[in-house]
Formats: C-alpha cells, structure tokens, sequence
C-alpha cells in the first residue's frame, strides 16, 4: 500500500510519501483518468511530500456526512462537509487555484475525460456548453458558487463518500 | 361530452355481460361446471340450422369473459384522470368487484365466482412475479440485500410470532368472546397474515414513485418473505394438523432447517431454470420466433417445479427473472426483447387486474361472513403497530451497518407501506376447515385487513408521501456539469479506495463480476452479444432509436422533415412524451439524479406542436435557430458516450439497470496509455539525469533499465493475459544504457486497440497530442522525444478505428515504422539537457 515503498530508516518518524511517484505503485491509477489530478490533490502546493498528517486530512473529505454533530456556530466547517468535500472536487478542476474553473481548465478535464473518439470540436462545444449551463456572472468560467449552485441536485453525500474500515 | 358517453356505453356492456351469463344457482369457480345444456340430446325431431351450444364452450367462455369484464372496469374509470390520481387503481377494482359481486349476488343469490387459491396461485400470480423479477434491477436489488434480507426474514417472523401471540393473550383475556381457536391456530393466522404482499406493494408504489432505495426495500422484502410465509405456514399448518401434544424440540428445529431448504432451494431451482433459460436463448439464433415462448414457458416451469418440490415457488420465479434477464436479453433478437417485455406488462397487469376485481367479489358472499368485533380490530391494530415496531427496530440495528443510514420518514413509508395483500388472503382460503374451526372468521378478517391496507392506506400513501417530503424519484434532465461531475466523482471514489486499500462492498461485488465475466458469460452468452456488452448496445441506445422515430413522427406531421420555426417556438417537451411511453416498459428509467448514465433522455427539440398553417421549407434560416438546439441534443449524446465509464460500481449508485463493470479493456488501455505518457513527460521534466529506479517499484520484471521508460509498470497492471500490449521500445530509443526493457511483444495477440492502429489520432489535425500539447510549466521534451519527437501522424483519415491489423500496434512502435504512405516522422531534434 502506498507507504511501502521506501524502507524507512526511522520507524518512528512520520511515514511519508515522497512525490507523486509513490502513488505509482497503486497500480489501479494508472487506469483512472483523473487519477494523477487526484494524486496531485494529496500534495499540497509545490511541496514533493505528503506526510502522514497531510495524507490522512484529505481522506477524511470522504467520511460519510455525521449528521448528528451538533452545529456549533463558530467551529470551523468539518472536513467532510458538503461544503469541503465539494470545494475538494473544485480544486480538481481549478489547478492553478485562482478561484475559477476557466474554459481551459474544463477542457483539459473533459479531455482526459472522454474517450480519444471526440474530436476537439466537440470537446470544445461541450465545454462551452457546460460554461453555459453553470454561468450564471457571465465571466465565461465557473467559480466555487456557481460550481455549486449547479450541483445543488446532486447527492454529494453519496457520491463523494466512502465507508473506511473502523 | 364523449367520455360520458364512454361510460354509460361501458356501464351498459357490463350490466349485459354479468346477467348474461346464465349459472345454475351452485358456487361456482371460475374453473366452474357448466350449467345444464339448452338442448338435450334425446329428443331431437328435427335438424335444427342453428343452435346454441352453451355447454360446448362453457369453461373458456365464462374465463374469457372475466378477464374481458375486468379489462373493461379498468377501461371505466381510466376515463376519469381525477379519479386515479388520488385513488390507487387496487382500491378502484376492488369497489368495482364490490358492484360486480353485488350484481352477481342479486342475481344468484349465491356468490358463483370467488378467488379460489388454485387459480389465484397457479393462474394469476406468477407472471406478476415474474414480471417483478425480469424488470428488477439487479445492481440495486443485490446491492441492498443485506437490508431486504432482514426485513423479510426477521421482519416477517416477527409480524407472525408478535401478532399471534398477542391475539392469543388477548383471547385469554376473554374479551373476544368463545371462540374455538388455540394457541398454534392463533400462530398458523399470524403466520399467514404476516406477510407483505408483492401485489399490493407494486400496485400502491408504481403510483407513488418513492425513491428508488425506498422501493426496492420495500418491494424485495415483499418478494423474499414468501420463503418465510410458505415455511412458517405449512409448520404451523403441520403443527395444527399433528395437534398440540407431538411438537417437541425436533419438530421445531425441522421447522427451522425446512425454512433454510425451502428458501435457499427454491432460489436454486430459480436459478437452474434461469440458467437453462440462457442457454436455450443461446441456441435460438435461427428460430428467433420461439424465445418469448421459452422465457414464459421455462419460468413457469420453474414455478411448478418449485411447487411441486415444496419449496417457495416464488422466490424460484423472482430468482429465475432476476438471475436470468442479463443474458437473454443480451442473447435475444432485438424484437424478441420487445416483445418478451410487452408481453410480460400484459400479463402481468391483467393477472393484478383480475386478482384486485376477485378480492372485491370474494367479500359479498354472506356465507363468509362471520364477524367478531374484537377479534377483526384487535387484528388490524397489531398488524399496524408490530409492524411499525418491528420496521424501527430492525432499522435501527441496519443502519449501524450502512453508509447511508435510512431516516426516520423513510421507516415510515416503510412500515406504511407493509400492504397485506391476496396471498394472505388465497392462504386463509386454503386452510382446512375441519381442523381450524374458525376458518370463516380467519377468512373475514383477513379480507378485512387486505381492505385496510390496500384502500386505506394506499389512498392515503401519496398525501403522506408528499407531506412527509419524502425523497422522490425526479424526473428532471441532467444537465452537463452534472453528469461530467457525476462521472468525476465515481473516478475520485475509485481511486481514494485504491488508495486507501478498501476492501469493502466493491471487492466482493468486483470477484464477482470477473467471475461472472470469465466463467459464466462464455457459456450463456452469444459471443456476439458479448463483444456488444460494453458498448452501445444497451438502454441507450434503445432510446436513440426511440428518439429516432419520435424524430420522424413528428417530422412527417409537419409534412416532412423540414422544422419549421414559429414565433412562438413551442417546445416540445420530448422528455415528457417519451417518458410516459418508455416508463411503461422499462419503469426504471426513472431513476435519480445519480449518474443516471445512459437512460436520462436529454432530449428537447423545438418543433411545432400545434398544426402548422404553413410548412415551408425555411431550411436555413432554421438551421440557425435549431443548431443551438440540436447542438444541445448532440453535446449531451457526445457526453453520454464518451465519458469514460468508472471501473468500478458503488453500492452507492442507485441507478437501476447499471452498465457492468467496465471492462473495456480498449478504454482502460486507453486512459493507461494517456497517463503514462503524461507522467513520462512530468517526470521526465523535473528530475531529468536521476535514475529513479528506486522510486519506482517493479513488482515482477526484475531490472529497469532507466526509471524514465516506465513501461515495467504496464506489466504490473492488473489486466487479464490478454492485455498486456507490447511495447517496445528498443527502435529509436536512446536509452542511456543498458538493454531496452525486455516485455513480451504480443503480434496479434490481445485486444486490437483501436487506439493505436495506424492512424491513431482520429481526431481532428486540430486535436494535438497531449505530449505536444503547451503545457503551463513548460515540460521539455522527453529524451527520447529529444532524439526523435513522437510522432503524431497527420493523416487522420479515419474516425471509426478499423481493426485490419494483426501486427502489434503500439504508437510507439508504429511511430517509428514509416507508413505505407510515405509520412516521415519529422527529423530528429538535436539533443539538449534542459536546465
């Protein structure tokens, strides 16, 4: 599993994952399309190494929703809100994270996302198309709001969950 | 107007056919004898041109007429729409069977037609349950089994021993007067009351169109408890039967084991016959014109064998639809499909029909009636409240399991919606009535709670749906960044459990689908269907060709298959069109706003709705209005079929008829060979000159040249055999030493990646090649692109990938092969270290 790889000298010391190269041995993202922006997620900006700490903070945005937490007004929002876990699907999108999804970005995503059988034509009519259907400013790129306004429908609670062992 | 007129006429028609049908006076089934004959074969003096032979056609007549009458009364008050939103359709055939009984009564002063079980079992319910079975959806039925397993087991022994026991304190009481019953005939008449009635279920909920998770509880628990009723029944029945003194310790735990053999046998059976029924379908390739006849026919006759066997015949037939839908409807001919399908709604909605209409005429028959005031409301208060009780406790203990606990308002509907039905019923019928004395009170209250919770509850369903603001099924069209997030998110999930090594549902549910796909697929699928598995041949692109012809309905109204443009452009909401025809069919179609994959129907198309005045052809000024929208159309289809599909299923997708698996090995080559090339470039870029050999794990091939050619990783992919490509690397490859990565060159072998056939960027010339794409942080070129840049053939000739070559077919092979058509790959660059 992704500590292995490297022999750690010292036991004791936060296990770390060093670099992207590290998540090569999950031999199952190399299949995934959006696998190296996930694993890019993991790292946090410019850095090469993921500690224990960093790595186990961005599992948890996938904890399933604990709906009987009481609301206190001033805690900070929890790591696996609705809110966080959408804002971590933002940042897939948004890489150099200046706040917006541009038309670029969403074609880079859309192109690892779709088959190689679409041509460029319409890989660019489709993220217009999308531009347009979750614009509601007008400045032709998707911000945080919009990106979520427009998935108000979609359950994020089921689809960005997943059960971890206790 | 016309309506009304409908309606008399119809009234008039069954007033005929009732007190038309001439009877004898004795109770009659509907397998009944026939009456005395009109002309009596002795004296006979003359020929006669004609004559009535009412003994000659008796039996089939009389049947005939019945399910004729019954269409009809379902014809009657579909004409009032009011009427059957608010009631559900049950409720309505049982008033009408109240009239209908009423009239036959004051006709015969005797009830001649009653629901006998033979009919109603052998008769009447199996191809409603086989209807449930073959639509069920699978990913979603298997998914929640866990949950629909404790409901029916759990719950339903339950509702028996509860619901018994209490009558029977009760009695003791004294309060319900003298009544001749024991203990074990008080458990016998939980037992049989027990049960959740699939019929009713169905009947109530395809109105409701509660959320599909709701449902499928619901409906599976339904289906799964007959194992337990016809177990508990029979015990209590044998136990009746053997008298109180001869149950000890041994007759008990026989009772438990029997319920294991019946349940898991009838199952089996279920499932021989669904694999029989595969294989059959395999074979049909040239006599298409049998397969219907063979599903309806080998289900049946896994039903009887199940019967005949004593174990659940329905779970035989539930299991036998379920187990075998994948595969005949893979191996049959498009319209055999079609027609097994319709035919099946057919049966299945005359068989509910006529059960509904035969529970009504079944109460007006004095003979039945016993009433003992306490005993009937004790009855109905217990069923109510233990199934209440019972729902929140085995919620309670589940949802400690489940990712997705269940809400209270969802307990609710749950346990409102435990509907007693006609198996309660047919099954208090066929008690002895030697040996239960009360057989008649037994049988009047039973009725009497089917009444309850059918009319009752099933009227008040809806309004507490809706006030309850349970989670509906919405119907609305997914819009793009839904679906492409949908999507994304499935990936996202896949790959955190990759990497944090979950084993959870998915695990068992992926063994099963590569079992599923290694063993079983071979022997019961076509090898035709096979290859059409992961492709477009699915639902969607059912719905294409639905949308084609809707397509083409509405262009030859119009005059032909120019659209005109009005001022007010209507919009033709083909959503709504089409949902209505489609839902009849495939009722799943409407599924949630999960990544409902290729059955939304993204369709609007703007057309004319009303009768044009004038059709011209205004083709290009058209074109212009209604490009927007057919691009719309397009860019929804384009989506729709090049998404990648996610590799592995969530349990939670609760889409119904989910695609498998995606084992599209060309997909999955595809996006493998995609990021490789872009980590190449990544790594190659930030830390060009260091062996990274370390960093990267060989699992099985034993050197590694230079860590820049990751290519030792495509051996440990998980693939099966047949996918490792070649890749070899050796022409060109200015390697910094060391031999080239040794990999088996497979010439021929494997899947024929249309990716990388000769021509491998189909797309456009305007689609770079991602390793030629800009890219922000300035990746220079690879070293070997530095010697030789991979090189993107122009020549994008083809769109559609033809499979001709049997020569191995890597990019990086062919790149370096000059093409027959005398393409150089451009000239080398001159080699530089980027600092």
């Amino acid at each position: 599993m992704p500590f292995m790889p490297e022999p750690d000298p010292d036991p004791w010391q936060l296990r770390r994952l060093n670099g992207p190269q590290d998540f090569g041995s999950v031999k199952e993202l190399a299949t995934n399309p959006i696998g190296d922006r996930i694993i890019g997620a993991f790292f946090s900006q410019g850095q090469e190494t993921v500690d224990f700490h960093s790595f186990v903070r961005i599992l948890a945005h996938f904890r399933p929703l604990d709906k009987n937490r009481a609301k206190r007004p001033d805690s900070p929002e929890p790591i696996n809100s609705r809110i966080s876990k959408l804002r971590f699907a933002f940042q897939l999108y948004d890489q150099d994270n200046d706040g917006k999804i541009s038309r670029d970005e969403l074609l880079q995503v859309l192109r690892t996302m779709l088959e190689m059988q679409v041509t460029e034509e319409q890989l660019e009519s489709i993220a217009d198309r999308t531009i347009q259907e979750a614009d509601l400013d007008g400045d032709n790129a998707i911000s945080f709001d919009e990106f979520r306004k427009s998935l108000e429908k979609v359950n994020i609670e089921h689809k960005m969950s997943s059960r971890f062992l206790h | 107007m016309g309506s009304k007129m409908e309606s008399s006429l119809l009234w008039l028609l069954l007033f005929l056919c009732i007190f038309s049908t001439p009877t004898d006076g004795k109770p009659m089934t509907i397998l009944g004898q026939p009456p005395p004959a009109n002309i009596s074969g002795t004296n006979l003096t003359e020929l006669s041109i004609v004559s009535l032979h009412w003994d000659h056609v008796t039996q089939p007549y009389i049947v005939a007429l019945w399910i004729f009458v019954t269409g009809l009364a379902k014809l009657v008050f579909e004409l009032n729409h009011k009427l059957t939103a608010t009631i559900p359709e049950s409720a309505l055939l049982i008033f009408i069977g109240f009239v209908l009984g009423g009239m036959i009564w004051g006709a015969d002063k005797a009830q001649t037609f009653t629901l006998t079980p033979v009919t109603f079992f052998y008769y009447l319910l199996p191809q409603i349950i086989l209807d449930a079975g073959y639509f069920m959806p699978n990913k979603l039925f298997f998914g929640n089994m866990g949950a629909i397993l404790t409901y029916a087991i759990l719950g339903t022994v339950w509702n028996a021993v509860t619901v018994g026991l209490s009558l029977w304190g009760v009695y003791l009481g004294g309060i319900m007067g003298d009544l001749k019953i024991n203990l074990l005939e008080f458990m016998l008449f939980g037992s049989l009351l027990s049960a959740v009635d699939p019929v009713a279920v169905l009947a109530v909920f395809e109105e409701v169109h509660v959320n599909e998770v709701l449902f499928i509880l619901v409906f599976g628990e339904s289906l799964l408890n007959d194992g337990v009723t016809v177990v508990l029944y029979n015990v209590c029945d044998a136990f009746v039967t053997l008298g109180a003194d001869r149950i000890n310790a041994v007759e008990i735990i026989k009772g438990i084991v029997s319920f294991l053999v019946v349940a898991f046998g009838g199952a089996l059976v279920g499932v021989v016959f669904a694999v029989l029924l595969s294989l059959l379908t395999r074979c049909t390739k040239n006599i298409q014109i049998i397969e219907p006849g063979f599903i309806f026919i080998v289900s049946y006759l896994s039903y009887l064998t199940a019967e005949m066997l004593s174990l659940s015949s329905i779970l035989a037939i539930t299991f036998c639809g379920v187990c075998c839908q994948k595969y005949v409807n893979a191996n049959m001919a498009e319209s055999s499909v079609t027609t097994v399908r319709y035919a099946m709604k057919v049966f299945a909605n005359g068989s509910e029909t006529i059960i509904f209409v035969f529970l009504g005429i079944s109460a007006i028959d004095p003979e039945i009636w016993v009433w003992n005031t306490a005993f009937i409301l004790l009855t109905l208060v217990f069923v109510l409240v233990y199934r209440i009780i019972g729902v929140f406790a085995l919620t309670w203990i589940l949802n400690r399991f489940r990712l997705i606990p269940l809400e209270i308002i969802d307990q609710v509907v749950l346990s409102y919606g435990g509907l007693r039905g006609a198996v309660a019923y047919a099954l208090a019928f066929m008690l002895d009535g030697n040996k239960v004395r009360e057989k008649n009170l037994m049988i009047s209250t039973t009725l009497i709670v089917v009444y309850f919770t059918v009319v009752l509850q099933g009227v008040t369903m809806k309004p507490l749906v809706t006030w309850l603001k349970v989670k509906r099924t919405s119907k609305t069209e997914v819009s793009l960044i839904e679906k492409l997030q949908n999507r994304a998110f499935d990936h996202i999930l896949i790959a955190i459990e990759d990497i944090s090594g979950q084993i959870g549902h998915n695990y068992m549910r992926e063994k099963w689908n590569k079992f599923e796909e290694k063993w079983l697929r071979p022997i019961l699928m076509k090898s035709s269907a096979r290859k059409k598995q992961d492709q477009l041949f699915n639902v969607f692109h059912q719905l294409n060709l639905k949308d084609a012809m809707s397509y083409v309905t509405e262009g030859e109204r119009c005059g032909s298959l120019a659209f005109v443009r009005s001022e007010n452009n209507v919009n033709l909401d083909f959503k709504k069109k089409l949902a209505s025809d489609i839902s009849d069919i495939m009722p799943d179609i409407n599924s949630d706003s999960s990544d409902t994959g290729p059955y939304t129907i993204p369709m609007t198309c703007i057309m004319q709705d009303n009768v044009p005045t004038v059709c011209l052809d205004v083709e290009e000024d058209m074109r212009g209005k209604s490009m927007r929208d057919t691009e719309n159309i397009n860019t929804h289809h384009v989506l729709q079929m090049h998404l990648y599909k996610a590799r592995k299923q969530h349990r939670h997708r609760y889409s119904r008829k989910e695609m498998g698996l995606n084992k599209d090995e060309n997909e999955v080559q595809e996006i493998f060979q995609r990021t490789m090339r872009n980590r190449l470039e990544s790594f190659k870029s930030t830390k060009m000159g260091v062996t990274q050999s370390k960093k990267i794990k060989p699992a099985k091939k034993d050197q590694i040249p230079n860590g820049k050619h990751k290519t030792h990783s495509f051996e440990d992919a998980d693939f099966s055999d047949d996918n490792v490509f070649s890749s070899d690397f050796a022409g060109g490859v200015a390697s910094g030493g060391g031999g080239p990565t040794r990999l088996s060159i497979r010439s021929g072998g494997g899947i024929e990646n249309p990716a990388f056939m000769p021509d491998v960027d189909h797309a456009s010339p305007l689609h770079t090649p991602p390793w030629s794409a800009v890219v922000d942080d300035g990746v220079a070129p690879s070293q070997r692109a530095q010697v030789q840049l991979p090189w993107s053939p122009s020549n994008a000739s083809r769109l559609t990938p033809l499979r001709i070559s049997t020569r191995s077919n890597d990019s990086f092979i062919l790149a370096d092969r000059p093409t027959a058509q005398g393409e150089q790959p451009p000239p080398s660059q001159p080699k530089s270290t980027p600092k």
